[in-house]
């Protein structure tokens, strides 16, 4: 067991060591051995390259309408590659396709802004909570009972109506109650983590606390964060359609999957199944695919399958 | 309840100064007690009471003690991770009244080695990142060539090949991830290493090893160590000195030979009578005194001296007063008012143990 080197062989440049395989390696392979999951992924993958890359495609722009076509859409408007509305038309005479894809993209950029700032902001604050504990983490953590209790979806729709529908709203409303259950489940981590003796030894060789909770807590909290953020994802998107849907949401020529449904919904006794069918392929495909790489993650990062 | 045992009352000044003096360490605990109104007060858990102890430099104390005694709470107060009350003197300086920063300063001469060698080291690190920490925490500003060569030093002086400093700490066996721990401690080149039951978790080969590894590195490098464990036959080949407690009081302390060949407090009695002899024929013959009940609750421990409720030569006047730390022998404290009378139990305490 007492190898040692020959302490005249210099010790070869760190890159040249062997590689250990690190708990994020690990986790990885496991990932990619659940099907599902990285069918999902690779779903999602074709999803953002629609919503990124699919106006390169449209032939129409999103908001071009083409005033022939309104009222005889039911027969001119269907679905054809040979008039180049792909997905066929809206009610308006817009092209379904770039519509599609613009609302696909922005619900996509919804769920990701709305996660992220659950990442970042929640998962810092449980952190810190947790970690200082007593009266602080009393404090930080009424606080977040508080805001919990407030209707999210009733402040949200305030928001919208006293300062106007525009985007950058729309984000502030999602981005400022995404985060709060991240903190708990963030915060209940920490408890656990923080009693763990790497924690303890990092304090008795003299670590400063906000090092420790950096270095030592957050990469621990990861596993667990970064399951709930891709099914927060999924959740965001939702209640962004639903806003839209409300009416509330983004504001014309701008859409989203959920203001599409919506229009699509309400056209659907005139025989234009499509303008409902399209946006909602997409958000479904998108949700599914989120969930079962939510739960992939769940299922390579979970300590107890060590 | 706060006399405490405080026979070597003051330390000799000069270079002979012990490089840890504890005098009438405290630890309490507030416990709240279950399904308690906010306005409950909350109940007192005493797990160190009144502990004192000098530690010279390169010597090595161990503590023994049952689970439960404090021991592992006394590493705690003096690394400074739980508060305490009393006196922690390093090299003269009162650790617990340092200013926070200046605590912290002061731990790169303080190291420590945890229980469950896995659970010490952080998952999520490489184990050169996690061996060069102190380093890169008390000393910033080392150039990364340094701090290579200081933990692959660190590595290999606890019998690690170098080149693992990308591997991870769950690619490790236990032995291994003490080794880890170890070369933790030692990067610093610290002056006092706490061994908080750094075997307990290991099997018995690997237990061997390590002991050895420490032993070694005691020898070479001269740290002081404080080597705490449940088990008195490791302790005892560690330890220059052993420190019994029982119920976080200090029962016994004496020098490692005299503790195993004399013991005079009842409770070291019953510890060193129930090692097991490595010979079944032997072991099978010696008598083999049990202590009856259990350890009591520290929420309530008894009056007086804490073991009476188990001593088998208890006497009504044990209830009284807590019992000082007597001077029974050279450099040997024993806290028991009858220290000088046989034990009845233990009358033929058995030196085969020795």
């Amino acid at each position: 067991m007492a190898l040692t080197t020959d302490p005249l062989d210099p010790l070869p440049a760190a890159a040249d060591l062997p590689q250990g395989r690190s708990l994020w390696a690990d986790a990885r392979r496991r990932f990619f051995r659940n099907r599902a999951a990285t069918v999902s992924l690779v779903v999602l993958g074709l999803i953002a390259i629609f919503a990124f890359g699919g106006e390169l495609v449209a032939q129409y722009e999103r908001d071009t309408i083409d005033f022939t076509l309104i009222g005889i859409n039911a027969t001119k408007g269907v679905p054809s590659f040979a008039t180049g509305h792909y997905f066929g038309t809206d009610q308006e005479g817009r092209d379904l396709f770039a519509r599609t894809v613009q609302g696909t993209r922005l619900s996509l950029l919804i769920g990701i802004v709305g996660s992220l700032v659950a990442v970042v902001v929640g998962t810092l604050y449980g952190a810190i909570a947790g970690y200082v504990g007593g009266r602080v983490d009393s404090i930080m953590m009424r606080i977040v009972d508080i805001l919990l209790s407030i209707p999210f979806m009733f402040v949200l729709i305030l928001l919208l109506v006293m300062f106007g529908r525009s985007l950058l709203m729309l984000f502030i409303g999602i981005g400022l109650v995404s985060w709060l259950s991240m903190a708990r489940i963030a915060r209940g981590q920490t408890l656990s983590i923080k009693n763990k003796e790497f924690v303890e030894a990092a304090i008795a060789t003299g670590v400063r606390p906000l090092t420790i909770i950096l270095r030592h807590i957050v990469p621990n909290l990861a596993g667990v964060v970064v399951v709930y953020a891709t099914l927060l994802i999924p959740e965001m998107i939702i209640y962004e359609s639903f806003i839209s849907f409300l009416g509330l949401g983004v504001q014309e020529p701008n859409t989203s999957l959920g203001s599409l449904i919506s229009r699509g919904a309400a056209q659907i006794g005139n025989g234009v199944p499509w303008q409902l069918g399209f946006p909602l392929f997409f958000f479904v495909a998108m949700l599914f695919a989120f969930y079962f790489v939510g739960d992939g993650l769940r299922d390579a990062l979970d300590p107890k399958d060590r | 309840m706060t006399v405490p045992a405080k026979a070597s009352a003051t330390a000799p000044a000069g270079p002979d100064r012990p490089i840890l003096e504890v005098r009438d360490l405290r630890v309490t605990f507030a416990i709240r007690p279950r399904g308690a109104w906010p306005w409950t007060p909350w109940r007192s858990l005493r797990a160190v009471g009144g502990v004192s102890f000098d530690l010279h430099a390169g010597e090595a104390l161990g503590i023994v003690g049952e689970s439960g005694s404090g021991k592992s709470t006394l590493a705690r107060a003096i690394i400074g991770t739980v508060p305490s009350e009393g006196r922690i003197l390093f090299e003269g300086e009162d650790l617990s009244r340092l200013p926070p920063e200046a605590r912290r300063m002061r731990r790169r001469d303080i190291q420590m080695i945890f229980q469950d060698p896995l659970a010490a080291l952080n998952p999520r690190m490489t184990v050169g990142d996690i061996v060069a920490e102190p380093l890169t925490t008390h000393f910033p500003k080392t150039p990364r060539a340094e701090v290579r060569r200081r933990v692959a030093e660190a590595l290999e002086r606890v019998g690690l090949l170098p080149t693992m400093i990308n591997r991870y700490p769950h690619e490790f066996s236990g032995g291994q991830c003490q080794r880890i721990g170890i070369a933790r401690a030692l990067i610093l080149r610290p002056k006092l290493l706490l061994c908080d039951e750094p075997v307990s978790a290991l099997d018995v080969s690997v237990q061997a090893q390590v002991v050895n590894l420490l032993r070694e590195l005691r020898r070479d490098l001269g740290i002081a160590m404080l080597f705490i464990a449940h088990d008195l036959s490791v302790v005892r080949h560690v330890s220059d000195r052993i420190l019994v407690m029982y119920l976080g009081r200090l029962m016994e302390i004496a020098p490692s030979r005299e503790m195993v060949a004399h013991p005079r407090h009842p409770y070291t009695q019953a510890l060193i009578a129930s090692v097991p002899i490595p010979d079944p024929r032997r072991e099978k013959a010696r008598p083999r005194p049990v202590l009856e009940g259990e350890l009591p609750s520290p929420l309530a421990p008894p009056s007086g001296c804490v073991f009476r409720t188990r001593c088998p030569k208890a006497r009504p006047d044990c209830a009284a007063e807590v019992p000082p730390a007597f001077p029974v022998g050279p450099d040997h404290r024993a806290a028991c008012l009858y220290w000088d009378e046989p034990t009845p139990l233990f009358a033929e305490t058995p030196a085969g143990a020795a």
